[in-house]
């Protein structure tokens, strides 16, 4: 991890890692033979933010005591999440090559008994909420001042699990706790709103009783300062940090276009989303 | 699907995956069948009911991502005199909603019909969350239930225009991609419940559904070169079973080997066991399927060549007991 001295190069130094990972993400998906690419490009800048800023984690003690807990709750993001443990230095990122295949420890979803430095397997949706409240409410039994960070789709917050998860997460007052929801206003059918509406979402979560901020999911300035203006471990409210986000992010074909949620690149297509991805770099 | 064109029946259904007929099947029925709705859970691309949602628009709910909900609204159709087919991933089909579909749909007996696509490994390379190797045995243990594992597309057909006037919740598990054909015909009379004699034997019998009848059927065509009646049966109805048949390819054949995509515990091999047990009938006895393990990451082939479900490893366990038997 760069040492930066300033806002601004803090920002540059994420952007220039969110533009290496999102071709990770592309060249992946085509060892994988597709992916959830969509889902990916959306969340990355969150997890750019979160694994090279914000997370207190330490890549060669996977299991810390002292750790944050990360929990992708929307599974289907290990596309975005491999990539970035890799880097972090999590395992080697050759082990990558092998995504998918027979006996893997990769796959479309992360295990957390396979890859080192993944919390909890998930790939069912509406389950990781619910477990990082486990986690949030054994955290303060130790009295530990880390946090739980869980990062939903939005399309997941169409199952009743998570609307359960959010009246316990007030209701034990977990101020520990920080879910993300990567708003991309797509699920697998089409458009949420069309789906399943989620409207008034914000509206939602404030009326169980979270801290609801709202912030441009691609805007590092943003997000930094949102989860670093969040209440104290200790404080009684859990926070929803709802990033709106554009699915299939920084892809000029897919950026909302419904059917990239899951899809496989040809070399020309390939060849394209990377060219696309290499304007988001930042000058300098 | 196409009438009046003079493709054969193979040719038709060759490059149709099984969630494909599904699909096409119902919206023909549902010309006719003005009961007939269709529900998903953020799945009708994924599972195929998609063609559904655009022929008939008015009739096709789509419940997000929100299985649960949808399977107690099924119940809710059930009971106003609608005939809802209901599709999402076994895995959730089976799991997340187990006890929605035990206490909305088969405690009170609703012609609900689940459609479990993605079933067994045949999305390998999703994952465990995504194997479903269990679904045959939780559904069994609930009365009422009506379950049906089709060989192929064109049994698919079959079982789908079957279950219109079927009485009470069916359950059936099919498969995501394109997978070869075990029949070459469709009028070879599938009866729900009733058994299919693949392959004629007396050697010894393979009983088995779903993906793995195929390859079953080509061991049996590969030992009769060399002298050997390998029976082969496709049990596409695990719930009720067929135990005539059963029974006469133990007295018969003396061995059986039960082949699924399913744990060995609680599905076919399960259910066959049973019948044989209290039958009294002392047989050779061998279930292949998932070792009772989770199945790991992969590509569904690799995974049925893994558990040895595929041609090779049928055709080992046939020889095995044949081997046992003195046969050869
Ligand atoms: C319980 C469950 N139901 C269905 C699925 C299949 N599925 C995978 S992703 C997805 C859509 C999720 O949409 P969203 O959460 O918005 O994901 P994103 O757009 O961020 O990729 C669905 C339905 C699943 N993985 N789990």
């Amino acid at each position: 991890m760069a040492k930066v001295a300033t806002r601004e190069e803090l920002i540059h130094f994420l952007q220039n890692k969110a533009t290496d990972l999102r071709r990770k993400i592309i060249e992946l998906s085509v060892i994988a033979g597709g992916g959830h690419l969509g889902g990916a490009l959306s969340a990355i800048d969150i997890l750019v933010v979160l694994y090279y800023h914000v997370l207190r984690i330490d890549p060669k003690n996977p299991r810390w005591e002292e750790r944050d807990r990360f929990i992708l709750s929307k599974g289907h993001g290990a596309l975005a999440l491999c990539p970035v443990l890799a880097d972090r230095g999590f395992f080697p990122e050759e082990l990558l090559s092998n995504f998918n295949r027979l006996d893997s420890p990769f796959g479309m979803h992360p295990d957390r008994n396979k890859v080192p430095g993944v919390e909890m397997s998930t790939g069912s949706l509406g389950h990781g909420l619910g477990v990082a409240i486990g986690v949030a409410l054994s955290g303060r039994l130790d009295r530990a001042n880390w946090r739980v960070y869980c990062l939903l789709g939005d399309g997941e917050c169409h199952e009743g699990s998570v609307w359960e998860a959010a009246m316990a997460a007030a209701h034990y007052k977990l101020g520990n706790l920080c879910a993300i929801v990567d708003r991309n206003m797509f699920c697998i059918d089409g458009p949420t709103e069309k789906i399943m509406a989620l409207e008034p979402f914000k509206r939602k979560w404030e009326a169980f009783g979270w801290n609801a901020i709202e912030v441009d999911g691609h805007d590092f300035a943003q997000l930094i300062e949102a989860f670093e203006g969040l209440p104290p471990v200790t404080s009684t409210v859990p926070t929803v940090v709802i990033a709106k986000t554009v699915k299939g992010k920084g892809v000029s074909f897919m950026e909302g276009v419904g059917a990239w949620h899951y899809g496989g690149l040809d070399s020309e297509k390939e060849r394209r989303a990377l060219e696309d991805i290499e304007k988001m770099r930042p000058k300098g | 699907m196409a009438e009046g064109i003079s493709y054969t029946v193979y040719e038709l259904y060759k490059d149709l995956t099984q969630t494909e007929v599904y699909g096409q099947t119902l919206v023909e029925l549902a010309k006719k069948d003005e009961r007939i709705v269709a529900l998903t859970a953020d799945l009708a691309r994924s599972t195929k009911i998609g063609v559904f949602f655009d022929a008939f628009p008015e009739r096709a709910f789509n419940f997000g991502v929100a299985e649960q909900n949808m399977m107690a609204a099924a119940a809710g159709f059930a009971i106003s005199g609608k005939l809802p087919y209901v599709s999402t991933f076994a895995v959730f089909a089976s799991m997340r909603t187990a006890e929605f579909v035990r206490t909305d749909i088969a405690y009170p007996n609703l012609p609900v019909r689940i459609i479990a696509t993605h079933a067994g490994v045949s999305f390998g390379q999703a994952g465990t969350t995504h194997h479903c190797t269990e679904d045959l045995g939780i559904l069994r243990t609930m009365a009422n239930m009506t379950i049906v594992v089709p060989a192929d597309s064109i049994e698919t057909a079959q079982f789908v225009k079957a279950s219109v006037d079927w009485p009470g919740p069916l359950y059936c598990r099919i498969g995501r991609g394109l997978e070869p054909l075990a029949y070459m015909e469709e009028d070879y009379g599938f009866r729900i419940g009733k058994s299919v004699l693949m392959r004629e034997g007396q050697d010894l019998t393979v009983i088995a559904c779903g993906v793995a009848v195929l390859p079953a059927c080509e061991v049996a065509d590969e030992l009769a070169g060399e002298g050997i009646s390998l029976r082969v049966i496709n049990m596409h109805t695990i719930k009720p079973i067929d135990r005539e048949a059963i029974i006469a390819a133990a007295e018969e054949t003396g061995g059986i080997i039960t082949v699924e995509e399913h744990n060995i515990i609680g599905g076919l091999g399960s259910a066959v066991a049973e019948v044989l047990a209290e039958e009294g009938i002392a047989t050779k006895f061998k279930r292949l399927g998932i070792p009772d393990v989770y199945s790991v990451i992969g590509y569904p082939e690799d995974l049925y060549h893994r558990y040895g479900i595929d041609y090779e490893g049928i055709l080992k366990a046939v020889k095995e007991m044949l081997e046992m038997k003195g046969v050869r």
